[in-house]
């Protein structure tokens, strides 16, 4: 009865937020397999300013996106392989 | 010269075919010189909605092919002539009977012609999208306030850019003002959050669009259409007009009762 009510009187618990925000979140992974050329452009920056502090193995990094059910995250997988002594 | 535009979607039935029929007979209503092209190999239908298809005698291969010439195949609007023609797509042939070079030089042709060129896109994103993309200066994209249109839009938005066709005009159609009042329709506001592109009209869901197609006569032309509004709108802002979006969340007692009557309303 209040759904119906808090429709009839234009509530904001209509089906169109739903959508909304499942096509953010499917669009994030859109743009993202869609352009590879900005991970890989995330990537490389990543390389240079962590290896400003850390020494790292370059070739094992791996960057993804990781898709929730309401959320999208970044996630960076990095293998140390040592930190330099000079770390401010 | 001439400007040629691709009205595109990704997804399927949204409304490209009739867009086009009703922008390019607008187009011819407002003085224009227009040609429209149907790049939809083996299904197409741009054709029917305008209600010229007892007309064809040779299609877009024959012309590429140099079967005839380019004249003889264009067929010209019951009601405007030859201010208006259409140059209808191959109905027998291979998807890829046609290559985007074949389609550069054929705009450039009508180019010159014909102040506007307006090609017709098949859904997807694939050889008759390339090819409907290759010749075209500008492009229109049309979406419907779905989940997948919208989706298949942004898709297309990036394609686009890929083809270096800048800033598209996006064209919401089939939106239905009672469910976005009530919750149930993204609305205007949130595809354009979504999608961030210029906003080139609204077009309400509307039976008109139905009763017209089924006569093969545009909606564009009807004064007393709201869809028939919405896309002379569209026109004049091809134009270079600055017209406002219509208002689609009109009250009022008329309005209340005709929902209530199409069963709109709850």
């Amino acid at each position: 009865m209040f759904e119906f009510l808090s429709k009839l009187f234009g509530g904001s618990d209509g089906s169109k937020n739903r959508a909304k925000e499942r096509l953010r979140l499917v669009l994030v992974h859109d743009r993202a397999s869609l352009s590879p050329g900005l991970v890989e452009a995330l990537k490389e920056e990543l390389i240079q300013v962590i290896t400003k502090y850390l020494d790292i193995d370059e070739d094992g990094l791996e960057v993804n996106f990781d898709k929730n059910d309401d959320s999208v995250a970044l996630i960076a997988n990095i293998p140390v392989k040592s930190v330099k002594r000079s770390a401010r | 010269m001439g400007k040629v535009i691709v009205i595109t979607s990704g997804k399927g039935g949204v409304g490209k075919t009739t867009t086009t029929a009703n922008l390019g007979t607008g187009l011819a209503a407002a003085g224009q010189k227009v040609c429209l092209v149907d790049t939809d190999i083996g299904l197409r239908n741009l054709d029917v909605v305008m209600g010229l298809e007892n007309r064809i005698v040779y299609d877009l291969l024959h012309v590429v092919e140099g079967q005839c010439r380019l004249r003889q195949a264009l067929i010209k609007d019951k009601q405007f002539g030859d201010r208006l023609v259409l140059l209808p797509a191959p109905q027998t042939r291979e998807k890829d009977a046609v290559t985007p070079e074949q389609m550069k030089e054929l705009m450039k042709e009508l180019r010159e012609e014909y102040d506007f060129v307006l090609l017709d896109s098949p859904a997807g994103i694939e050889h008759g999208f390339k090819n409907a993309v290759a010749g075209a200066d500008a492009a229109i994209v049309v979406t419907t306030p779905e989940i997948a249109a919208v989706r298949d839009a942004d898709r297309i938005i990036g394609l686009l850019e890929a083809a270096e066709l800048y800033d598209p005009g996006l064209v919401i159609n089939r939106v239905r003002p009672g469910m976005v009042r009530r919750g149930d329709m993204m609305s205007i506001s949130d595809i354009d959050d979504i999608l961030a592109i210029d906003i080139l009209g609204v077009v309400p869901d509307d039976q008109d669009i139905i009763v017209s197609t089924n006569r093969g006569e545009p909606v564009v032309t009807d004064s007393k259409s709201r869809a028939g509004q919405a896309y002379r709108n569209i026109v004049r802002r091809i134009l270079g007009e600055e017209v406002p979006l219509m208002n689609l969340q009109e009250r009022g007692v008329m309005n209340w009762f005709k929902r209530i009557l199409s069963g709109e309303a709850q």
